[in-house]
């Protein structure tokens, strides 16, 4: 699968990961959400960024649990947990907020 | 003749079967998990070190980098080769054995 | 929640001439989410995979090894490494990469997740297990 952006051509897997990581950007994030009929606050970019990061760092996607451990040590409790995560993206913060960041779907449970 | 070794020593017998049949004055290249076979101190440097008497003894570079493998924790004598050299020593012998 | 169940993966292949160690490295991350008493044991070739300093870059394959600093967040915390096989490889403790960690219950103190074990100890490890999964 592949979608068109700004006159270029991206691939993803069939369900909408990037297929390469280096060839993201913002406008990419932004397209996907817009896809799923989701605007991106400056609270989803809040997570985005956190999980290039974590991948740059470990070279993979955090599953939900890890991840929302992880933002809860960073960001603060009232973020890191499910309820708030889940607002952001309804479907399921890994696995929704790890495609907008153009990482693979998360290892283990999504 | 150049002989290749890609797997480790401790899982498999290819670099002790290819240095006991290599003759002297031939190039053995450890590649891939072979490149283990030339880490000093363990208990299969013996005959590497040996083999080093008659035969030169090369390991890939880049190999030993994936497995975090410096330069000097090789044998002293097994000399480092980038992808530039596998191709000159696979041109300068007339065959090449791959030990697989 | 069904009792929790003793559950050892053993590994016992080097890092990137074959698959053994990239795929056990996988089911042991999404086999966290079952929150049993998982360890890992590193045995023969297996020791390669902790390594340090590893950099895939001019072999052209991917570098899975900064993931197993991950395993501390999935809670995968117990990593054993026989000390004969780091021997028999010229290898020491200093070689392998500093896993850590955080103690939620201690303030979130950062601890290692190495135990360099003697192959008796080991065996005894073995002994300990309810499941045993081997790659």
């Amino acid at each position: 699968m592949a979608f068109e952006l700004n006159g270029k051509t991206y691939e993803t897997d069939e369900e909408g990961y990037l297929s390469n990581l280096g060839e993201w950007n913002s406008d990419v994030a932004a397209y996907m959400a817009k896809e799923d009929d989701c605007d991106l606050s400056e609270n989803h970019w809040e997570v985005i960024n956190f999980l290039r990061e974590y991948y740059d760092e470990y070279q993979i996607a955090p599953a939900v649990r890890v991840l929302t451990k992880a933002i809860g040590k960073k960001l603060g409790k009232d973020k890191g947990n499910s309820k708030y995560l889940y607002e952001l993206f309804p479907y399921g913060p890994a696995k929704q907020a790890c495609k907008y960041a153009g990482l693979p779907k998360p290892t283990g449970c999504v | 003749m150049l002989h290749t070794v890609n797997k480790s020593p401790f899982e498999s017998s290819s670099l002790r079967t290819c240095l006991a049949l290599a003759r002297a004055g031939s190039d053995i290249l450890l590649i891939e998990d072979g490149v283990y076979g030339g880490l000093a101190g363990s208990a299969h440097s013996t005959m590497v070190e040996d083999a080093l008497k008659s035969m030169k003894v090369y390991a890939l570079g880049p190999d030993l980098k994936a497995r975090g493998l410096a330069e000097d924790r090789l044998i002293p004598g097994v000399q480092v080769v980038g992808y530039d050299g596998f191709v000159d020593l696979a041109s300068a012998n007339d065959k090449v054995q791959s030990w697989l | 929640m069904s009792e929790t169940k003793k559950f050892m993966y053993i590994n016992r292949h080097a890092p990137h001439g074959t698959v053994y160690a990239h795929e056990g490295l996988e089911v042991v991350l999404i086999g966290a989410a079952f929150e049993q008493d998982v360890c890992m044991a590193f045995i023969g070739d297996g020791v390669f995979q902790l390594k340090q300093d590893q950099d895939t870059s001019e072999a052209g394959m991917k570098n899975f090894s900064p993931a197993y600093r991950a395993l501390g967040d999935y809670e995968v915390n117990k990593l054993y490494v026989e000390r004969e096989s780091l021997q028999e490889r010229g290898l020491s403790e200093a070689d392998l990469m500093p896993l850590t960690w955080e103690d939620e219950d201690d303030d979130w103190a950062e601890k290692p997740s190495i135990r360099v074990v003697s192959r008796a100890e080991m065996s005894d490890l073995l002994e300990e297990q309810d499941v045993i999964l081997n790659f």
